[in-house]
């Protein structure tokens, strides 16, 4: 699994080359369907990385991508495939959510962490939901997140059509606005939130957790071979249920960022594919924390990109899937089958 | 008033199942050789754009169901270069597949959205599609609903009646064993792969063609999703996929239905249907399925090295 920790420049210098290839086969994409893939790829920069606030933005995006990848990463460490990061995403917004538009009295102090709390009990339930369908032998994780996505979604379309639905706001399907205290707190004068503070601190856990304690050992070997670790007494179920939960938790963590902080109020546009991103970025980083803070910068940059192509080229913001799938083709293709 | 509910639902449910059955029967090929494909919504996709392109540029939508079929085989084989000979991981894979469908047929169908098309329309078979009832519920369908059981026959045929079928179904099984015997599994894996994405690709078009008549971007909503779902329901047999088929197209139409009637259920509530149904299917069936699931199903054929 370690694939940046023994040749981290070797992978480095790989992993650019691939990123060149990946992003060739795109410019060809773009030159076909007539647009300018040098005025595209120039645009793109610009926007992101050509001025602080276009920087400062892409951190804000990485907020998100950083914990949607370690709700992946996270259960992959037993061979879990977690597709679901999406779906517990708007789950984690749902639940904070409800705390922030009911709780309006309470101080900062006391709603930001509870907000956060049932943000992670959101996604974690959701998460939990799968793996406990695995454990049972009911379905595959792999199949059961997916479907849930569908479900989320619909769910949080439900609550802001329905019940939830602002009154004040005329036709626009919201919640009402989170309270001042609901808000997590910005800083420098941009739109980086605590969120970031969230993201570093899941990222230090999991490189912590993984190689410094018997948890982080037990998971190896139930990765290396599921039998002979239920043979010498670790308990393979509570490990596939209880990483679902964190995972989903993270997720939901990353769900309650984006109402709290960028958006203030629940809106069934929470999530631009937020989740599945999240996938390729813990796909392409092998699950290495350093290569998933490396992969979600890219991404971030990549996805901002998308909106900026829309605007700018009219290219559909959807078109920048394409590079992100050809960006995970090329690492998929590079690196081949690893026997499960 | 319940007679004309029950036939709308009926014939509602051979619509909207439709498609699930070639979506089902598509990835029961690929699953048969071994191979899971979460693409298959990427490739519905692109067979869902690429027939209502090329219908709304000849005006003749049979040609846009041929281009279908062969755009989503075409689009399967990068599935297979990925999986088969880099041995990739065949999850992963599919999911990049699938984003690549999604990026893919946005492009393709950004000058189109909005437009609508005649598309297939319904044959009446003469005489039968007259009497009262039956004929409505049976023989009032586009080519697409009428060929879609003889295709399910036709895989199932080709699966377990020829050496061919065979041959893929022992790659599916054990691979080592079947290249010890003789057998080629990347070239069958291919031809499998190639198979699959034709009816996929026919899947989406029956979405843009016959029931949408539009297009929109991601218009499959899922559906690939589901019949990963079908094909474990249906445990791997193309015959029993038109029982599931069937029944999940039954959850489409009544909920469709009950929107139309203004039932006052939130529309989204009933949105859910499928895929909820989908999570309870697989988990009631889980006891029965364990048997029936190809040996070396999501594994990869790591060659005789």
């Amino acid at each position: 699994m370690a694939f940046f920790r023994n040749r981290r420049m070797a992978g480095l210098i790989r992993f650019v080359g691939l990123f060149a290839l990946a992003l060739m086969i795109f410019a060809a994409v773009l030159l076909v369907f007539g647009k300018n893939p040098i005025r595209a790829y120039w645009d793109i920069f610009s926007a992101t990385l050509g001025s602080s606030y276009g920087i400062s933005e892409v951190l804000v995006r990485m907020i998100p991508l950083i914990l949607t990848a370690l709700a992946v990463a996270l259960p992959s460490r037993i061979w879990l495939i977690n597709v679901g990061g999406e779906g517990q995403l708007f789950i984690g917004a749902l639940f904070a959510t409800w705390g922030a538009v009911n709780f309006t009295n309470l101080p900062a102090w006391l709603l930001l962490p509870s907000i956060g709390i049932l943000g992670f009990l959101g996604g974690g339930l959701w998460g939990a939901i799968s793996g406990f369908m695995r454990v049972r032998g009911w379905a595959s994780e792999t199949i059961s997140t997916l479907l849930m996505n569908y479900v989320a979604i619909l769910l949080v379309n439900f609550f802001v059509f329905g019940p939830w639905k602002d009154p004040e706001s005329a036709n626009y399907p919201q919640s009402a606005p989170f309270p001042d205290a609901a808000i997590l707190p910005s800083f420098f004068g941009t739109r980086i939130h605590l969120g970031a503070v969230l993201a570093i601190v899941g990222l230090i856990l999991f490189y912590f957790v993984l190689s410094r304690t018997r948890w982080g050992l037990e998971m190896r070997a139930i990765g290396v071979n599921q039998e002979a670790a239920r043979r010498n007494g670790i308990s393979t179920s509570r490990y596939i249920i209880l990483l679902m939960l964190i995972g989903g938790g993270m997720a939901g963590l990353a769900g309650m960022g984006e109402v709290s902080a960028i958006h203030g109020q629940l809106r069934p546009s929470l999530s631009p594919g937020l989740g599945y991103t999240g996938f390729l970025i813990s796909w392409m980083a092998g699950g290495h924390p350093i290569g998933i803070v490396a992969a979600a910068f890219l991404l971030s940059v990549i996805t901002s990109g998308g909106d900026i192509l829309q605007m700018t080229h009219r290219i559909p913001a959807a078109g920048v899937h394409i590079l992100m799938a050809l960006i995970l083709f090329v690492v998929l293709a590079r690196r081949g089958g690893k026997p499960r | 008033m319940i007679g004309p509910f029950l036939i709308s639902i009926f014939s509602g449910a051979i619509h909207s199942g439709t498609p699930l059955l070639y979506a089902t029967l598509s990835e029961a090929v690929g699953e048969r050789t071994g191979i899971v494909n979460l693409g298959l919504e990427g490739v519905m996709l692109i067979g869902a754009v690429v027939g209502f392109t090329t219908t709304v540029q000849t005006g003749n939508p049979f040609l846009g169901v041929l281009a279908a079929a062969l755009a989503g085989g075409l689009f399967n084989m990068v599935f297979g270069f990925l999986v088969i000979t880099r041995r990739a991981n065949q999850l992963a894979s599919g999911l990049a597949l699938m984003f690549c469908g999604v990026g893919l047929s946005a492009m393709i169908g950004a000058s189109l959205i909005g437009s609508r098309i005649e598309g297939l329309n319904e044959i009446q078979i003469p005489l039968l599609s007259g009497i009262p009832v039956i004929g409505r519920m049976f023989f009032n369908y586009d080519i697409l609903v009428y060929s879609a059981i003889p295709v399910a026959v036709l895989v199932w045929w080709l699966m377990f009646r020829t050496r061919w079928g065979l041959s893929l179904r022992a790659i599916g099984e054990n691979p080592t064993a079947a290249f010890a015997a003789g057998k080629n599994p990347h070239r069958l894996q291919y031809q499998a792969l190639f198979i699959a994405g034709i009816l996929g690709g026919i899947a989406g078009a029956h979405l843009s063609l016959a029931i949408a008549k539009t297009w929109a971007e991601w218009m499959t909503a899922g559906r690939g999703f589901v019949a990963v779902a079908l094909v474990i329901f249906s445990k791997w047999h193309p015959i029993r996929a038109i029982a599931g088929s069937l029944l999940f197209g039954g959850a489409i139409s009544l909920q469709l239905q009950m929107q139309a009637r203004g039932v006052p259920v939130s529309s989204f509530l009933l949105d859910m249907l499928p895929y909820v149904l989908s999570l309870v299917v697989l988990a009631i069936w889980s006891g029965a399925r364990r048997h029936a699931a190809p040996g070396s199903l999501g594994r990869v054929f790591q060659g005789t090295e």
